[in-house]
């Protein structure tokens, strides 16, 4: 296989090139300018740019046990479609996700399926119920990337301790979805001018600040690596930043969804794709989150994947489910809204939506060198997207871009030199 | 003339003229119904469901008078005995009674934006009778109505809205159309009853119930949920009383010929006291007898066939 003539973007080298890039096997093979085709099959790669393979650190496959949401088949299959080699998924299935054993069953069953891998996230305590620890050093050894208790987060402070603290003897990051329930209890969306206009309960950002607040000083005492899950407010940011200024292994991520949506877009029809936990924010924080992003406080980018059935959305908003699917359309929109403007370089956006997160969850690095793997998203710059279920390979359709029109794409996505993505169709 | 709305499913998106038009028409089916043969032939032959899945007395007994009074053919379905209890989605329930050729629906709801997602499933008129924390529209007319009425205009009127703001889809209601016809609210309650972003209205907040009053032409008292005590957010019916009842004290703060409003049904001795409530300065029943007459009015200007968005 050789991608002839392609802009080949990697910071973690400096590397930002036209040139040509062989994979033989599992491998880069050579990279260079000129390189002549033998019998291999070539990919045109003028005009498009050559990634190390994005890594989605914050996925819902929910499987076991919600398979008709998503199961992991059809979420793999999103995931290739949205140009990325690895993906993170979540352990809030049903058993949960808190076992050697389960977390061991993801893996397999995305092995199976020869396209993303799975990396899956375990749970840190028993059924995420925040009583009890889960097996996490079993769970490490099977090969979970990271610990959460996504979904509602650790509500104890006493209990997220002894959770931190255990996990810092595994060189694993602890990922924090950092709700204080006692402040946004029945809230289903943003607490304010939102909340105000359409007569519901209120999410406030306090909820979600006071718990960075707390988890940040865990870290500190517990020198255990602390991910903030999903970050939406500017207040949170300021947190974050403060903390990596005093020099704690605290690291970050947001959305999509929270970067180029805000409460204002939830309009009189109640738009049920828009509710999410956390609540889409206002715009200012939506600005700060930007610039965040940019200036590289903000480390990288996730979708947060979230599949509903229709008839868990098609209903009352109160009673509708949270989240939004992500992965088929994150790299699109980073493209349309940040990089085709100008506004993020290539670069910053391979730092985060690649080198970032592999760094966070412990993953191998992957750069595009001769001898190096060959995990590579190829991205068409200029291809147009239109957001409806025929470009979305995911079970579920409850998009919050639904209907969006999009420039820019993955196009053709190795994933150890397996060519999983080709000319735009999941193979 | 003719409303500019298909639904009354707010009272942000209504006009000036829209509101003036519902209770000039109000005013007409007023006289209808002091008569001794309370009927017009106006609706009939039209059909309306009342669409209660919430529990309700007042308004679906005032809908209902108000659908007798204008002819129409109605159909009640109440929470506890529709199909929604029973698993079915508002959705199907919706096109299912839809499919029955319906031309008005009437939804009271515990869940803020259904009216809208049955207008997404039926192309029946809806009137929202009350949807969660949201807004209860027709409620408002009736209390601009009943405002109206005794002072003969709404423009320059200073109204004080007293109790659980953030949770009342009546404050809701009656806050945009109070702005919407020159009016200046005023919102008063304890903090944990205040609403989160009163800036979003346009509107003064504040906990300082005695200070409001002497500058008010409208004192308007919210109901407290009395389930929402103990729910830390008052600590209990004495001391809300005290804090901010109505009482004959502060009555008599009020300014001459300033009128109390409440939506009913009242806790006395709660946000208000006995002998306040049945002073001639209270307007309550006043405002009982107009929801019948401007949801008449409502449903006539909606169903009627003078509406220009239909």
């Amino acid at each position: 296989m050789l991608v002839k003539d392609v802009r080949a973007i990697d910071p973690a080298i400096g590397l930002d090139e036209v040139l040509d890039v062989r994979i033989e096997g599992k491998r880069i093979a050579e990279v260079g300018k000129g390189l002549s085709a033998g019998d291999e099959e070539v990919v045109a790669g003028a005009r498009k740019i050559l990634v190390p393979g994005l890594v989605d650190m914050h996925v819902h496959f929910r499987d076991p046990g919600f398979e008709y949401k998503e199961d992991i088949a059809s979420g793999v299959r999103a995931a290739a479609k949205g140009g990325f080699t690895d993906v993170a998924t979540m352990p809030n299935t049903d058993p949960v996700t808190d076992t050697g054993t389960s977390v061991r069953y993801q893996i397999d069953r995305g092995i199976e399926e020869k396209k993303t891998r799975v990396r899956p996230i375990g749970a840190l305590t028993r059924g995420e119920k925040g009583e009890a620890l889960a097996e996490i050093g079993d769970m490490t050894e099977a090969g979970a990337v990271g610990f959460s208790d996504d979904g509602h987060g650790v509500q104890s402070a006493g209990m997220m301790r002894t959770c931190m603290a255990y996990v810092s003897q595994f060189d694993r990051v602890v990922i924090a979805h950092s709700e204080v329930e006692s402040l946004t209890k029945n809230g289903v969306i943003n607490e304010g001018r939102a909340s105000t206009r359409l007569g519901m309960f209120g999410w406030p950002a306090l909820g979600e600040e006071l718990e960075i607040m707390r988890d940040i000083e865990l870290c500190r005492i517990t020198g255990c690596p602390l991910h903030v899950a999903h970050i939406s407010t500017a207040r949170s940011l300021e947190l974050v930043r403060a903390a990596k200024a005093d020099g704690l292994p605290v690291t970050c991520e947001v959305t999509p969804h929270h970067l180029f949506l805000t409460e204002e877009d939830i309009t009189d029809a109640y738009q049920t794709n828009l509710k999410m936990n956390p609540p889409l924010r206002t715009p200012d924080d939506a600005v700060a989150l930007i610039e965040g992003l940019i200036d590289g406080s903000i480390d990288c980018v996730v979708t947060d994947h979230a599949p509903h059935a229709k008839h868990e959305k098609d209903c009352e908003f109160e009673i509708a489910a949270f989240g939004t699917i992500g992965l088929e359309t994150s790299l699109p929109l980073m493209i349309t809204n940040l990089v085709g403007p100008g506004r993020l370089s290539w670069a910053r956006l391979v730092e985060a939506m690649a080198i970032s997160p592999r760094k966070i969850l412990r993953l191998d690095p992957v750069t595009i060198e001769a001898g190096k793997k060959a995990d590579l998203t190829l991205i068409d710059p200029e291809a147009k997207v239109v957001v409806d279920r025929g470009f979305l390979e995911s079970k579920s359709t409850n998009s919050a871009f639904l209907g969006a029109h999009l420039t820019g794409r993955a196009v053709d996505l190795f994933v150890s030199g397996r060519h999983v993505l080709k000319a735009g169709k999941v193979a | 003339m003719a409303l500019s709305v298909k639904h009354l499913l707010d009272t942000t998106s209504l006009t000036a003229d829209d509101i003036t038009q519902i209770l000039d028409t109000g005013r007409s089916f007023a006289e209808v119904n002091s008569r001794a043969i309370k009927k017009v032939p106006a609706l009939r032959g039209r059909t309306i469901v009342n669409l209660f899945l919430e529990p309700s007395t007042r308004t679906r007994s005032s809908f209902e008078l108000a659908e007798k009074r204008l002819s129409a053919d109605s159909l009640n379905m109440g929470g506890s005995t529709s199909s929604v209890v029973k698993g079915e989605s508002l959705a199907d329930t919706i096109q299912t009674i839809s499919a029955m050729n319906v031309d008005m629906f009437v939804c009271r709801a515990s869940l803020a934006g259904t009216p809208h997602l049955i207008t997404e499933n039926t192309d029946a008129v809806v009137i929202n009778a009350g949807d969660g924390k949201h807004q209860h529209p027709t409620q408002a007319m009736l209390d601009l109505y009943t405002i109206r009425e005794h002072f003969g205009h709404l423009d320059s009127l200073k109204v004080a809205i007293v109790g659980d703001l953030s949770h009342s889809r009546v404050a809701g209601s009656l806050v945009p159309a109070l702005k919407t016809m020159g009016a200046t609210p005023i919102l008063v309650g304890p903090p944990t009853f205040q609403v989160a972003d009163p800036a979003y209205w346009g509107v003064e907040q504040t906990a300082d119930l005695d200070a409001v009053i002497p500058e008010v032409d409208v004192v308007y008292l919210l109901r407290v949920q009395l389930e929402r005590m103990g729910g830390a957010a008052i600590p209990s019916k004495r001391e809300y009383n005290r804090l901010f009842g109505l009482d004959e004290r502060r009555r008599s703060l009020m300014r001459p010929g300033s009128i109390i409003c409440h939506p009913g049904p009242m806790n006395r001795g709660m946000e208000i006291m006995h002998e306040v409530a049945d002073s001639p300065q209270a307007k309550v029943l006043d405002q009982v007898t107009a929801g019948v007459a401007t949801r008449m009015a409502a449903m006539y200007l909606l169903l009627g066939g003078e509406n220009d968005a239909r």
